[in-house]
């Protein structure tokens, strides 16, 4: 393998050590985002410190309003954003669970607030580490949904995610999820960009007719009966669909601008060119398995990684082109769906029903690893890969979800 | 194969638990010829305000699959017998959802019945009651609306006065042996309540109408949208500023053209524009905004928007110059101010005429005083069972100022 020792090549970009937390502050910093609210809760407080610190450091020009409660928290930037403002909010766990209400109303009201959920486990038991049921809370609701594993992603989806959200066409909430401790509490080097490729990059959020504002003056949120919901549920479903397009634009227009970014904005592929197996799974997850993969080949075993950035809207055609090609998926959730069928995680349910009109089905495993922030071991990752041959060899699939790292 | 399915138009909140129990007393009544049946509400929440129009259904049939086949909607789309319990719903409905101003008849099919309690006659009933382009019956229990509140139930037998008239409109679902039997066995049974359905059975009155014979009023509808052609974000344009009422002077606020609510209300106000001191309280306390500003600075309820809540008369301090008058008395929604403007001495005469008799000004709804349930309840009782009270005329004359 090739070693760089030279300095990092002249950019208009400044390099910074910083966390995931670190790297979305930044991002807030260039989009100008006007309004931000905060409660702690680990591991989502260190966002909300850092964009503190931008404050007062004299970087960013903001209302920063500390609420009493998650609850508090996401009303607030909701009414801020109704009356054009661009609002930064976020939590984490029950934090976030605590807010649901706020949350479930935010798409129907077409508000494109940004969020950031720093994933932790569920109370109880009282625990930190990382489990992705808490974003997943609001899978069902209108939230797009996007996985990061990088303090560089964290900056540059969080700047894709205001383009994408404030985009008249969509109008919808994003929640950005970065798993606890390991992305969140991680320093990472990170390209910062300057302020004049964002400026050309993320235009200014223009809310229109649906501005609250008294020379626009309407009424936000009327009771209505049978006879208004569906239509509002179908016009939500539709912002949705719309969502697909202009978040594709999104990542081209990132890629003129910026000269990086990801091809496919939906899901990183890794080696799956030729990967007889091949492995899904969202978030930091990514690192373990990567390696697993590289020493896997070593020893002869394609393997390669489909590692999920959007889950909503969740990339169903895309995925099935490249996963329908593998002669075994595993697909590793570090979630639960008590309960669901096969008892497997959300990731893997919704692979399975993406796959289901698919023309070629390979056999499909589920995996359950990593809850509650426990390391996804290597041997983990060969273990999964090992079962996935197996049932490549035997053309099927296995209806039994695995744990993997449970003390059995 | 047959079904009877039966619809009880009621005002919300005052006789919900009445249109509930008859309801359920029509399956009841109809399992004693075993007959399968089920009784429903349609739900919302509105419905459950102080005098909105709402509907409880009733289906029986002679088999279970047929009971099946109209229950698979959410409310029946026509009906063979339409309960009204408040004759001021014969000038229609509308509901909750945006549906316009649907006729009281509306569902009633051909030949079918519209049952209603009136103290009116069918002349007078027929001025309020939509023109239908198919005959039907008209059937009339003598007795005022019964009325009660949120958490209590008026025990004064209306309920078992309509199963037995039913029995007599529809004798081949409901006997009337089987209706006696289902009200013995009912909660709060009696046989006191017996002999008021059976009274009830010989005393319904009806008469045909004809297609020529109703309001012929158009009621007001709409389209409507396609969901791609709301607004989105849950967002409906406010309402615009209004206007003077003319030449620069009064001030008429711009209303829901779509959404009137006036069928909610069984009183409106009577407003003596003569002796009203102009203080602003109707109108500020108004929960409806239905008053106009008027160029002399007098409030005209207006009413396509009064609910008929009655807060205008209980916070206007000036003695009579605000009062409640039953709807039965008005046959359409004119301007009160224009009629005074137009001839003050045939205005006053006309409103002392009106505020004056007892008959109408009685409140229709709600308790007003500690006791009164109890009071009325034995007065009921004392007269076997059959009358209903007139209940408290002018309770608010005491609180005026003026």
């Amino acid at each position: 393998m090739a070693v760089t020792t030279a300095a990092p090549a002249a950019s208009d970009e400044k390099e910074l050590l910083i966390s995931g937390s670190e790297a979305v502050a930044e991002a807030l910093a260039l989009a100008d985002i006007d309004v931000v609210t905060a409660y702690p809760i680990r591991p989502y407080d260190t966002v909300m410190q850092a964009i503190a610190k931008k404050i007062a450091n004299g970087q960013l020009v903001a209302e920063y309003i500390v609420a009493e409660g998650e609850h508090s928290q996401f009303e607030i930037v909701k009414h801020a954003s109704t009356v054009g403002a661009r609002v930064f909010c976020g939590s984490s766990g029950v934090g976030w669970a605590y807010a649901m209400e706020c949350l479930v109303v935010t798409p129907p009201l077409r508000v494109p607030m940004l969020a950031l959920v720093g994933n932790r486990a569920l109370d109880d038991p009282g625990a930190f580490g990382v489990e992705h049921n808490d974003a997943l809370f609001v899978r069902d609701l209108g939230w797009m949904l996007c996985w990061i594993d990088s303090s560089q992603e964290a900056l540059d989806t969080t700047l894709i995610g205001y383009r994408v959200a404030e985009d008249r066409r969509v109008f919808l909430p994003l929640a950005l999820s970065a798993d606890g401790a390991f992305l969140t509490h991680s320093q990472a080097l990170t390209l910062v960009p300057p302020r004049e490729k964002v400026d050309r990059f993320l235009p200014r959020y223009d809310r229109g007719d649906l501005l609250l504002h008294p020379d626009n003056p309407i009424t936000v949120a009327p009771q209505a009966n049978e006879d208004w919901v569906i239509e509002i549920r179908r016009q939500n479903d539709e912002a949705m669909k719309r969502a697909y397009g202009v978040i594709e634009e999104a990542y081209a227009d990132f890629r003129r601008v910026f000269g990086r970014g990801p091809e496919n904005p939906w899901f990183e592929e890794y080696m799956t060119d030729d990967a007889e197996v091949i492995l899904v799974g969202m978030g930091t997850i990514s690192l373990p398995i990567k390696v697993g993969i590289r020493n896997m080949r070593a020893r002869g075993k394609k393997v390669g990684l489909v590692r999920l950035r959007w889950f909503r809207p969740f990339p169903t055609e895309r995925l099935v082109a490249a996963l329908s090609g593998a002669r075994a998926i595993g697909v590793i959730d570090r979630d639960y769906s008590f309960g669901s069928p096969f008892a497997s995680g959300v990731v893997a349910n919704e692979v399975r029903a993406a796959m289901y009109n698919a023309e070629r089905r390979p056999p499909l495993l589920s995996f359950i690893s990593g809850l509650g922030g426990r390391e996804v071991t290597l041997e983990d990752v060969d273990k999964a890969a090992d079962m996935c041959f197996a049932a490549a060899a035997s053309g099927k699939s296995d209806t039994k979800t695995h744990w993997l790292g449970v003390r059995e | 194969m047959a079904a009877l399915i039966v619809e009880v138009v009621y005002r919300g909140i005052f006789q919900k638990n009445l249109a509930a129990r008859i309801a359920r007393g029509i399956v009841l009544s109809a399992r004693k010829s075993g007959r399968w049946g089920i009784a429903f509400g349609r739900y919302g929440d509105s419905p459950q305000r102080n005098g909105i129009p709402a509907k409880d259904f009733a289906i029986v049939a002679d088999t279970k699959e047929e009971l099946e086949q109209n229950m698979a909607r959410y409310e029946p789309k026509h009906t063979d017998v339409t309960i009204v319990l408040d004759d001021t719903l014969g000038k229609g409905v509308e509901s909750w959802a945006w549906y316009g101003l649907q006729p009281i008849n509306k569902l009633t099919v051909a030949g079918g019945t519209v049952l209603m309690t009136s103290l009116r006659s069918f002349d007078d009933l027929l001025k309020d009651i939509h023109k239908k382009d198919e005959p039907y019956t008209l059937a009339l229990i003598r007795a005022k609306a019964s009325f009660s509140g949120l958490w209590v139930y008026r025990e004064d037998h209306t309920e078992v006065r309509m199963l037995g008239a039913l029995a007599r409109v529809a004798p081949q679902f409901l006997t009337l042996d089987g209706v006696c039997e289902a009200i013995r066995e009912m909660e709060w049974g009696s046989d006191l309540k017996v002999a008021s359905a059976r009274k009830a059975f010989d005393r319904l009155e009806t008469r045909p109408v004809r297609i020529t014979e109703g309001n012929p009023e158009v009621p007001y509808s709409f389209e409507m949208p396609k969901w791609w052609e709301m607004r989105e974000g849950v967002t409906i344009p406010a309402i615009p500023v209004g206007k003077p009422k003319e030449a620069g002077k009064g001030y008429v606020p711009e209303r829901n053209p779509y959404f009137k609510k006036y069928t909610t209300r069984t009183m409106r106000p009577v407003i003596d524009f003569d002796t009203c001191v102009k203080c602003n309280l109707c109108w500020i306390s108004c929960p409806d905004s239905c008053f106009d500003v008027m160029p002399d600075g007098t409030f005209d309820a207006n009413m396509e928007a009064c609910c008929g809540c009655g807060v205008c008369e209980a916070v206007c301090p000036v003695e009579h110059c605000i009062t409640m008058v039953n709807e039965s008395a008005f046959d359409d929604n004119a301007s009160q101010w224009e009629a005074w403007r137009r001839d003050k001495g045939a205005y006053k005469t006309w409103l002392v005429d009106t505020i004056g008799n007892k008959k109408v000004t009685v409140r229709s709804h709600g308790f007003r005083f500690r006791g009164q349930y109890e009071e009325e309840l034995k007065q009921d009782l004392d007269a076997g069972g059959v009358e209903i009270t007139a209940g408290i005329p002018g309770e608010n004359a005491a609180h005026k100022t003026l």
